[in-house]
Parts: C-alpha cells; sequence; structure tokens
C-alpha cells in the first residue's frame, strides 16, 4: 500500500490536536485519564479521520462503520476525536466531568452523540462489539466494528468469553485493536498481572493476529487494510507507550488516572505545539 | 384465550417459549440469545424455527448480557435469557452499564426464579433478581403470574423500546380466570373489603386460593395480581390500602427489595397501613421439591391465610 505522505503528515497532525485536546480537557476537569488516552490518539486519529465510515451530522447513520471504546477511562480522546470530527462544538470538551456537562467521566451513550454504546466497566465493549458484528452479519451489512481494547482490560474474563464468541461466530468484520501500552493504575502489566504471551493467546482463541507499533500512522493504516482470513475476527496489538506525546508523562504509571496540573499542561502544550 | 383453558397447568417458561415463536413469525427485527440452558428457559423453540436468529453464548452470561445490547443497539428487539441466579447475579454489571446504563432495548427473560426452582437447592434459587433489577434505573420489572399473561407480555414489551426484566418460573402453573390485563395495570383478581392481598407471579394462584378459603371463614379478601413490580402500580395500592385497611403481599422472593418491599416503600411515605409479607426471609434456599418448600419457608397458600387473619387480629 502506498501512502500519501501528505496524508500521513496530516493523520500526525490530527493526532496531535486530540492530544492537545486531550491535556486541555483533563486540565480543565482536574481528573481523568490523560495517559491511556494520549497512548491511543494515533490509532483514533486513523480511524476517525481516514479509516471509518461515518457521517458526524447524522451519528445514527445507518450504514456507518462503528467504534466501541472498551476501555472507557480513555474517554478524553474519543470525545476529542468526535469534536474535531463535529459531533459537537470543540468548546464543549472543557466542560469534561463537570456538572451539567453531557461529557461524562466515562463514554454515555444517552448522551453524547456519536457514542455507540456506554463503557467504563472493563471487559464489556468487546462484548458489545461482537453483538453489533453480529447484528451487520445478520443484516448483511458491510459495516465493520472497531473495538479499542486496553491491556490491563484483558485481565478480565469477559474479555477472553468475547474473544471465543467472536471467533466461534466467524466475526471477520471485526477489528479488535489493542492498546498495549504496558501499565496500568497499579504499575506494569507485567507486575500487577502479567498478560503475555498475548499474542499467542489470542491466535488460540481463533482470531488473527498483527502486531504493529502504535504511534505509526502507515503501520496503523497498513494494519487496519490488511487483507485478513475469511471467518476469523481480527485484532491488531498497537505497542504504544503510556503518555505517549508529553516527554514527561510518557511511561509514568501516574499518569494513568492523574490529570496534568495548569502549569504542566502548559509545558505539554508547548511540546505539542513545537512538533506541528 | 390462546386456546388455553382456565386451570390448565403450564409454566410461565414454557408459554414465553412459544410465545418468542409467534413473535418471531411476526417480527423480523427479534433476535433470541441464550447462555446454554435454551431446553430450560425454552428459547429452544425460538432457535429451531428461527436458528439465524438465534445465538448461542455458552456458558458465559457476562458476554452474552454486553452482546444483547449490542445487537439491540443496532436496531434489533434483543431477547436474553438464563437462569434467573446467573441473568441478574453474575451479570449484574452487564446489565447494568451496556444494558440499563446505555437504554438498550433488551429484554432479560429470566426462568427458574424462586425457591419453587425445587431441588437444585440455593445456588439456583433467585430470592434476590428482583431486588436487583428494580434497583437499576431505565429497567423495568414484569412477572407474568400464568401462560397467558406471559404471551400478552412478550408481545407487548417487544413493542415498547428500552429494557425489561421478566421473570418467569420452572414449575407449572394453572391457567388464572380469565381477567382484564393492561400492563402496568394490577388486575383485580378478586373482590373484597376486609384486606388485599397484593401477589405476584407463582403466588397468585395461592392468594386465590387463600382468598377462597378465607371468604369461607367470613373474611371478605381482595385480590390484585400485580405483574409489574416496577414502575409498581401505586394507584391499585393506595386504594387497597384506603378500601380494605390491610394489606399482605406474597412473592416467591425475598421479603427484602421485592414486592413486598416495593409496597411497604410505598405505602409508607404515602398512606401508612397494617402491612405483613409473605416471602422468603433473610436466608438461603435449599433442596427439596417446590411445594415442599413454599410450606417449608412459610409460602404456602395456608401461610397467607393465615398472614391475613393475623393481621386482622
Amino acid at each position: 500500500m502506498q501512502l500519501n505522505a501528505e496524508l500521513v503528515k496530516d493523520l500526525e497532525k490530527k493526532a496531535r490536536r486530540l492530544r492537545k485536546d486531550i491535556v486541555e480537557m483533563t486540565a480543565e476537569a482536574g481528573s481523568g485519564h490523560p495517559g491511556g488516552s494520549l497512548s491511543a490518539a494515533d490509532i483514533v486519529a486513523v480511524l476517525y479521520f481516514y479509516q471509518m465510515r461515518h457521517k458526524p451530522e447524522n451519528p445514527e447513520w445507518p450504514d456507518r462503520d462503528k467504534f466501541v471504546l472498551s476501555k472507557g477511562h480513555a474517554a478524553p480522546v474519543l470525545y476529542a476525536a468526535l469534536a474535531e470530527s463535529g459531533y459537537f462544538a470543540v468548546s464543549e470538551l472543557k466542560s469534561l466531568r463537570k456538572l451539567g456537562s453531557m461529557l461524562q467521566g466515562h463514554p454515555d451513550r444517552v448522551k453524547i452523540p456519536g457514542v455507540e454504546i456506554s463503557t467504563g466497566s472493563l471487559g464489556q465493549g468487546l462484548s458489545a462489539s461482537v453483538g453489533m458484528a453480529l447484528a451487520a452479519k445478520l443484516d448483511k451489512k458491510d459495516t465493520r466494528v472497531y473495538c479499542l481494547i486496553g491491556d490491563g482490560e484483558c485481565e478480565e474474563g469477559q474479555i477472553w468469553e468475547a474473544a471465543m464468541s467472536a471467533s466461534h461466530y466467524n466475526l471477520d468484520n471485526l477489528t479488535a485493536i489493542l492498546d498495549r501500552n504496558k501499565l496500568q493504575i497499579d504499575g506494569s502489566t507485567k507486575e500487577v498481572m502479567s498478560i503475555e504471551p498475548i499474542a499467542d493467546k489470542w491466535k488460540a482463541f481463533g482470531w488473527h493476529v498483527t502486531v504493529i507499533d502504535g504511534h505509526d500512522i502507515r503501520a496503523i493504516i497498513k494494519a487496519l487494510n490488511a487483507k485478513t482470513p475469511k471467518g476469523k475476527p481480527y485484532i491488531i496489538i498497537a505497542n504504544t507507550t503510556k503518555g505517549k506525546g508529553v516527554s514527561f508523562m510518557e511511561g509514568v504509571v501516574d499518569f494513568h488516572g492523574k490529570a496534568p496540573t495548569r502549569e504542566e499542561a502548559s509545558k505539554a502544550l508547548e511540546e505539542l505545539k513545537c512538533l506541528d | 384465550m390462546f386456546g388455553l383453558k382456565e386451570g390448565e397447568m403450564i409454566a410461565t417458561r414454557e408459554a414465553y417459549g412459544k410465545a418468542l415463536v409467534e413473535l418471531g413469525k411476526k417480527r423480523k427485527d427479534v433476535v433470541v440469545l441464550d447462555a446454554d440452558l435454551s431446553k430450560s428457559t425454552k428459547t429452544c423453540f425460538f432457535a429451531a424455527e428461527f436458528p439465524e436468529r438465534f445465538f448461542d453464548f455458552g456458558v458465559a452470561e457476562a458476554n452474552m448480557m454486553s452482546a444483547a445490547a449490542g445487537l439491540a443497539l443496532s436496531g434489533k428487539v434483543a431477547f436474553a435469557s438464563t437462569f434467573a441466579v446467573f441473568a441478574t447475579g453474575r451479570a449484574f454489571d452487564q446489565v447494568r452499564i451496556s444494558i440499563a446504563y446505555s437504554d438498550a432495548n433488551v429484554k432479560v427473560c429470566a426462568s427458574h426464579s424462586g425457591v419453587t426452582v425445587g431441588e437444585d437447592g440455593a445456588s439456583h434459587h433467585a430470592l434476590e433478581d428482583m431486588a436487583l433489577m428494580r434497583t437499576l434505573p431505565n429497567m423495568r420489572v414484569v412477572v407474568p403470574a400464568d401462560a397467558v399473561e406471559t404471551f400478552k407480555i412478550i408481545h407487548e414489551i417487544a413493542d415498547i423500546y428500552g429494557p425489561f426484566y421478566v421473570r418467569l418460573t420452572r414449575p407449572k402453573v394453572p391457567v388464572l380466570p380469565e381477567h382484564d390485563f393492561k400492563l402496568g395495570e394490577a388486575s383485580v383478581m378478586r373482590d373484597g373489603d376486609d384486606a388485599t392481598i397484593v401477589a405476584t407471579g407463582i403466588m397468585v394462584s395461592k392468594a386465590l386460593e387463600a382468598a377462597e378459603q378465607l371468604a369461607r371463614k367470613g373474611i371478605s379478601t381482595r385480590v390484585l395480581n400485580m405483574h409489574m413490580v416496577k414502575p409498581l402500580d401505586e394507584k391499585a395500592v393506595v386504594k387497597a390500602a384506603k378500601e380494605t385497611g390491610y394489606i399482605v403481599t406474597a412473592e416467591d422472593h425475598s421479603v427484602i427489595g421485592g414486592l413486598g418491599a416495593a409496597v411497604s416503600e410505598h405505602l409508607g411515605e404515602t398512606h401508612p397501613t397494617p402491612i405483613a409479607r409473605v416471602g422468603t426471609r433473610d436466608h438461603f434456599g435449599i433442596s427439596g421439591k417446590p411445594e415442599e418448600l413454599l410450606e417449608n419457608f412459610g409460602m404456602s397458600t395456608r401461610h397467607i391465610t393465615k398472614a391475613v387473619e393475623e393481621l386482622l387480629h
């Protein structure tokens, strides 16, 4: 696949835009989960600004592709992508987590246009994606369901129940993306609860597996559009860095669920701006 | 009605299975999910008729509930079935977030509720399922008392958007005398002025027997069939309290959090009334035959009769 250099540059810029939004909105909220939002920014940027068929002006468009944020705590990256796509005003992002805001701490399907299902209790989004993929098959639609899961989330039993059912029902219209940022709240996945060999686990559950650098726009596009075996669900294990894009947040476990201070946010925005 | 005669014995789960087939013929958007219990929940009838719209999720209730939400949010009317303990207990969080909080059009239809499950014992006696489902916003709780009501309820809720919990039972129950049925409104099965028995599900026929026994002793008892436990028909409850003065509730469920609790909570706030609750107390079930268990736990017809008499004296 030949990718236009300009397109890649543009998507990198879009991902930086998402990162700025994430830093700004969590700093403004004074809470939230910046680390796992920043690690997923490149993946989400490619999905929303390149890959998925969707109509922000008509969120319920029946022929849309679907995105499910199973790792619901990364809500800031989803909200940023929705706002920057035009589902709602970018200025709305400042209301994150505030009383009366539609932008709840975790995705709320009822309140927020473009959110496919409410998440926040880990493991459930992948199962819901299985249901959506089944519905698409039943309706003979070519809808593709994309589901972003976390690596800590792979410790949930429900992930493996969902994995088993996706291959049982031959859901080749389902793509899971694992944001392998290697950190969870209590520490590294290695220390807290080992998930390796993670690729082998997914293979054993009947999935087609690809491992990529989750910050390489070209690699993400290539993986999302790879020809995969018929009848098999597909998972892209995206190796990422928690807090990616902000030097002092990268690989720092504390930023899983801690917002940057005003000062830290200014520093972070400065760094991100320098890359433009 | 529905070719069923009064007094005919048929389990509500059996009626549910048949109602699903009728519904499946009528509506192409109906899908049914089960977790390896289709022969017991009777979704096997639907599976045989519409295999392409039936999804067995194996022994994985949590996955089934969230997947049901995914199907529902893609335009399907999803009926998800398993035993009541698993539907509401094991998969509570999935029903809470994927279904109720997401306001997904899923009908959680659970069989094998209460001590009348029988021999399987405590692990399989759902005595807290109504309590769990009642606490969830967006969730409505319905308990058909016989096969005819089950047919009506299943067809009606398919046309109403949003989550429902339908509580079905394992043993056969008699088809009740023909009565008015309006979803959400208690059916007055028998009128009376000395006391009211508010019963739900399998206990409605027991309540009618109790009222008959009481009539022979000169006590005139009203029997309300409360098929909808949430939202509760508060008007009918208050009316009964005002007109008959005494209320006895009857359910095959813990008195904590179920029908008795719902009735007490409302009357306590609006019209304090002497009340007695028939149901399990703060304990688990045990193995035995359904009728033996109702007797053992103080939930048989004679116990309902006794509860009314004690309240009046």
